[in-house]
């Protein structure tokens, strides 16, 4: 949910995250209500600032910025968070709405149990602890997509609190060192998506669309600057940020606006900000009610949200009425940095070739099968896999399950490359003719392409012979020591074999040929 | 056939003695008759004839679905039916016509019941009066009995007829009264502060409020969700819990209701002896505004009950006193958050104005609520301010906690089942009513029943005897959380004594001589026979 959002900060950027929030949102323009659709989790990290400034520019003050980002992300699951109907991308406008999501008098939320095993499972993924005990409120505000008048999310007690993630940051002259950081998560929290509203300017009408969500994840940014030592300085909120790209734009649009202003004698204001994707700046959205009082209330209709682990789950207790934290701890699968650690040891592979490796959805896999089918020197695998293979869906635009080429088959080439019995030009021949799908095996091709190296020691001695006494002057020129003349007669040699000779063995011929 | 109880009208119906249409018809036919009541703001006519027609079928097949089958009933304007206009006696919802039924009404349904029609409420269920509602006041039937029109014959003071009518109580006095004017024989009332025992006790009813989540609360619109509860109003004691059989059960639709198995059906056992009981009179109950009627009425069950040989003791809740204004504080932040969904966009009212969605909310808001339902609409959203949060919503979920404590710690120390008077008084004319406000009256009328409501208790009013002025007065029974049927077996023995002992004035005024005084209550003379069938005029 959250994880791949954390995962940004790459340019040596160095704040400090403060809230990071999960849910979705697609409302645009809304007051500053942070509010989504649908079912969404929430997450959150330390309000706690990190004295980690901006690298002061000569002359200037040292300023430090503090950065908590409130992320709303949706829950991949078959039904909304409080009702039973679905929960399906790009369907018809309105056509998923229950009673209860269209918020007709009488109807009451239900919590949705795989909603809760999501977000434990997040929880858990982001080291956090769960609450045993959580509890839902109500938020109210006034806006067309709320039909209830509130959203009930997790305001006083949430799911989960206190998680960290580390994740790495590119650096170097070559942005190829990664360093590893740390982000502490407030909160985790199941949060109920507001409706989606379609504004239609030349009729001035707005539409109102109660299917909630469609995968997308929404981040408000809350930025502020001070110098350190000093309290917090007054904070803004960026909302609505749907791509990394804008998020990290808008945040550095926003601190080096709130320094300047301040520098200027300015003052910032607590207020809630847009950002302008074209013009790459972020602007007061002009509330026009002033601060939002949202009357937080305890959601009557929803009891606590109890979970049990192993030694508290009571005797007897009916598996589909209860959570068990421990059975889900145990069905978490192995998490990302873990994962890259073992990498790193296993194939001691460059710490940023695992994170390629796991940035690439299926990647690790199709690494993982190849490494299991061939003989290959893991090495070789990882270069072939990072470079050749993915530099081939890349620039086809595919995706890894989309490939044409299987993991056998690059086992099956990197195998025959690996016994010598072709070469690595003739491999990515090979591989060249593997991506036509044309149903052939990798031995196939070789052979009908003639590809094999020429294993025979009696023929290629014997057209070493043959390319030395047709260039005289080159050998001559080897023998007074022009040690690029070598590789010439290599070449010579090579092009007479179609390049099916092995250039290190016509090496050691030559040069016991000439006596060298 | 029409004055039966519910389990004697069902058993004429398996006898054959009447078949589910003709039984229709006549309560049909007497729900027009009875219109001057306005105890219906829809009569479903259509829909409960097509549902005997259904009901005949299954009983020429021998295929009964049970006590209910053929039986009519009415249903608080309150409570979702699908098909069938719900208003909440509202401008709001006028015209609002729901697409599903709430659990308890499909239960009903399911039990083969015929749905006469909606019933007549204080608008949202605010009051308790059931004078509040946009479509106008529902007069109480006993304003019409024998009984009360010769009293008031002999009262030189009275004017004119037709200005001295009564209010049921409320909010679910349309139910009450369509019960009490026998147009049917069960009615679902909602109580969130005592809507269902006030209009019993003032129309002489059973009116039986269950624990809180023994009941869905699916489908009915809410006034305070921690507290709203469905209630059921009968002619006596075993026709409500037979009522309670259908409805109590757990509901996927509402997480509020408990799992654990309830014994089902409720048949309530004729209960011989209650030498093993104790009855718990509270002390804070005792409360200057209590009628003297009404007190001594109390203090003789008290008796009643020592006199079988029960143990009858003076028990002390001592936060009673902070209810009133604990419940304000809640009901009014509840409200403010659930009326918020009203807002003209999807359904319900809608003002002309269209400047802005501010401005539509705004007129819609104001020309579909009525004062009462504005004025805690305001209240409840200043409470839950963020400044003000901490001082009043906490502060007063605290109280409520210590409130609920009282009846804990009064059932851990041995009583069974306490017993307190149900209201102040008889039902008031109109107009002596509206001379108060409704706040006023809403904080006066519920001080015996609300506490129960903040507990989640359950609780039921009995009919206990005529008054002077010929008019209904009740007992309140108040149970051990998911003890209903305890508390409904009480109750039955209670009421087959009060047929029993009050009915012979002789005996009884000398059987309560014999009594010591508990609880410094002073007992009057016994005031009238019991609650009978009243004609109608």
């Amino acid at each position: 949910m959250a994880a791949p959002m954390l995962r940004w900060g790459c340019r040596g950027r160095r704040w400090a995250f403060a809230r990071v929030d999960g849910g979705s949102c697609h409302r645009r323009g809304a007051p500053t209500g942070s509010t989504s659709n649908r079912i969404r989790g929430q997450s959150s990290v330390a309000q706690q600032p990190l004295h980690t400034a901006q690298k002061p520019r000569k002359g200037e003050h040292k300023w430090a910025a503090v950065v908590g980002l409130e992320i709303h992300a949706q829950i991949s699951s078959n039904s909304k968070l409080f009702s039973g109907s679905q929960v399906r991308f790009s369907a018809p406008p309105n056509s998923l709405v229950s009673f209860f999501d269209a918020s007709l008098p009488g109807t009451l939320p239900v919590l949705n149990r795989r909603c809760v095993e999501a977000a434990v499972m997040t929880g858990l993924a982001l080291n956090c602890h769960i609450n045993k005990k959580s509890l839902f409120d109500r938020k109210h505000y006034f806006y067309a997509d709320l039909p209830a008048g509130y959203q009930i999310t997790q305001q006083r007690l949430p799911i989960a609190v206190n998680g960290s993630l580390i994740y790495g940051v590119c650096a170097g002259k070559k942005q190829s060192q990664v360093i590893p950081k740390m982000v502490r998560i407030k909160q985790i929290q199941l949060e109920q998506d507001s409706g989606k509203s379609l504004h239609d300017d030349l009729r001035s009408q707005t539409l109102i669309d109660l299917n909630r969500a469609e995968g997308q994840l929404r981040v408000d940014a809350n930025i502020s600057v001070h110098h350190p030592g000093e309290p917090l300085g007054v904070r803004t909120e960026v909302k609505n940020l749907n791509s990394i790209r804008f998020l990290a734009k808008a945040i550095d649009y926003e601190i080096q606006r709130q320094i300047n202003e301040l520098e200027n004698g300015g003052e910032i204001l607590n207020e809630t900000r847009s950002f302008h994707q074209k013009l790459g700046c972020t602007m007061s959205m002009r509330d026009k009610e002033g601060k939002q009082d949202y009357r937080f209330m305890p959601e009557p209709n929803l009891p606590p949200l109890v979970l049990y682990d192993a030694t508290s789950l009571p005797a007897g207790a009916d598996p589909q009425q209860v959570i068990n934290i421990d059975q889900i701890r145990e069905t978490l699968p192995e998490l990302p940095s873990v994962t890259r650690e073992k990498l790193v040891q296993q194939y001691g592979m460059l710490l940023e070739h695992s994170f390629t490796l796991l940035n690439e959805v299926g990647l690790l896999e199709f690494f993982q099968n190849v490494i299991k089918e061939t003989r290959a020197e893991p090495k070789k695998v990882t270069s072939w896999v990072l470079n050749t293979f993915l530099g081939y869906l890349k620039q086809q635009n595919l995706a890894v399950s989309e490939s044409p080429v299987t993991p056998s088959a690059l086992a099956e080439l990197l195998d025959l490359l690996d016994s010598r019995t072709i070469s690595s030009s003739a491999a990515k021949q090979v591989f060249k003719e593997l991506w036509k799908r044309e149903g052939k095996t990798p031995g196939q091709i070789v052979s009908e392409k003639q590809l094999e190296l020429m294993q025979d020691q009696g023929a290629l001695e014997q057209l070493c012979h043959s390319v030395m006494e047709a260039h005289p002057q080159v050998v001559m020129d080897v023998k007074k020591g022009n040690p690029r003349a070598v590789n010439k007669l290599i070449g010579l040699v090579r092009k007479a074999t179609q390049s099916r000779a092995d250039p290190v063995m016509i090496k050691e011929i030559l040069e016991k040929k000439m006596s060298l | 056939m029409l004055g039966r109880t519910l389990r004697e009208v069902s058993a004429a119906l398996k006898q054959g003695q009447i078949t589910p249409t003709e039984l229709c018809q006549k309560c049909l036919s007497l729900i027009k008759k009875t219109k001057f009541l306005n105890a219906y703001i829809t009569v479903s006519e259509e829909v409960a004839l097509k549902q005997a027609e259904e009901s005949e079928k299954r009983y020429k097949n021998g295929q009964s679905l049970g006590d209910l089958d053929g039986i009519p009933i009415a249903v608080k304007d309150n409570f979702s039916t699908s098909g069938i206009e719900t208003t909440c006696a509202s401008n709001m919802l006028k015209g609002y016509i729901p697409p599903y039924n709430a659990t308890v009404v499909q239960k009903l349904l399911d039990q083969g019941a015929l749905l006469m029609g909606k019933t007549n409420l204080d608008e949202f269920a605010m009051g308790s009066g059931s004078t509040d509602g946009v479509f106008g006041p529902v007069k109480n039937p006993w304003s019409y009995s024998k009984q009360y029109r010769e009293k008031r014959k002999q009262n030189p003071h009275s004017k004119n007829e037709d200005s001295d009518w009564l209010i049921t109580g409320g909010s679910s006095g349309g139910s009450a009264a369509a019960v009490s004017a026998f147009t049917c024989y069960a009615a679902l009332g909602s109580d969130t502060g005592g809507s269902t025992r006030n209009p019993a006790a003032h129309c002489g009813l059973v009116g039986f409020k269950p624990s809180y989540g023994l009941v869905s609360r699916h489908g009915l619109i809410p006034l305070v969700n921690s507290m709203d509860v469905p209630g059921i109003l009968t002619r006596c004691v075993d026709d409500a819990a037979i009522v309670l059989g259908a409805l109590a059960g757990p509901d996927p639709r509402d997480s509020t209701t408990v799992h654990d198995p309830i014994n089902k059906p409720f048949m309530l056992p004729s209960l011989a002896d209650v030498s093993k009981l104790c009855i718990g009179i509270p002390k804070e109950y005792l409360v200057p505004e209590l009628s003297s009627e009404v007190q001594s009425l109390w203090s003789k069950a008290a008796d009643l009950f020592e006199s079988e040989g029960a143990k009858v003791i003076e028990v002390s809740l001592p936060h009673t006193s902070y209810s009133i204004v604990c419940y304000h504080v809640l009901c009014t932040s509840e409200v403010a958050s659930n009326m918020a969904r009203f807002d003209g966009l999807q359904y319900g009212h809608r003002c002309d104005i269209d400047v802005s969605t501010e401005a539509m909310y705004a007129a819609t808001r104001r020309e579909g609520f009525n004062d009462v339902v504005r004025g805690r609409i305001l209240s409840g959203n200043y409470f839950l301010l963020k400044e003000n949060y901490e001082n009043y919503f906490v502060k007063a979920q605290k109280v409520r906690r210590l409130i609920a404590n009282d009846f804990v710690n009064v059932f851990n120390s041995g009583v069974d089942v306490l017993l307190t008077p149900t209201t102040l008084s008889e039902a008031v004319p109109y107009l002596e009513f509206i001379k108060e406000d409704n706040r006023t009256r809403s904080s006066q009328d519920d001080i015996f029943t609300q506490a129960v409501n903040m507990a989640g208790l359950p609780a039921v009013s009995i009919p206990v005897a005529l008054s002077n002025q010929g008019l209904p007065i009740g007992l309140q029974f108040i149970g051990r959380a998911f003890c209903d049927q305890q508390l409904l077996t009480v109750a039955k023995w209670f009421e087959k004594q009060v047929m029993h002992v009050l009915c012979k004035k002789g005996e009884k005024e000398k059987h309560y001589k014999r009594k010591k005084i508990t609880c410094h209550l002073t007992i009057h003379k016994s005031e009238g026979p019991v609650v009978s069938s009243h004609s109608m005029t």
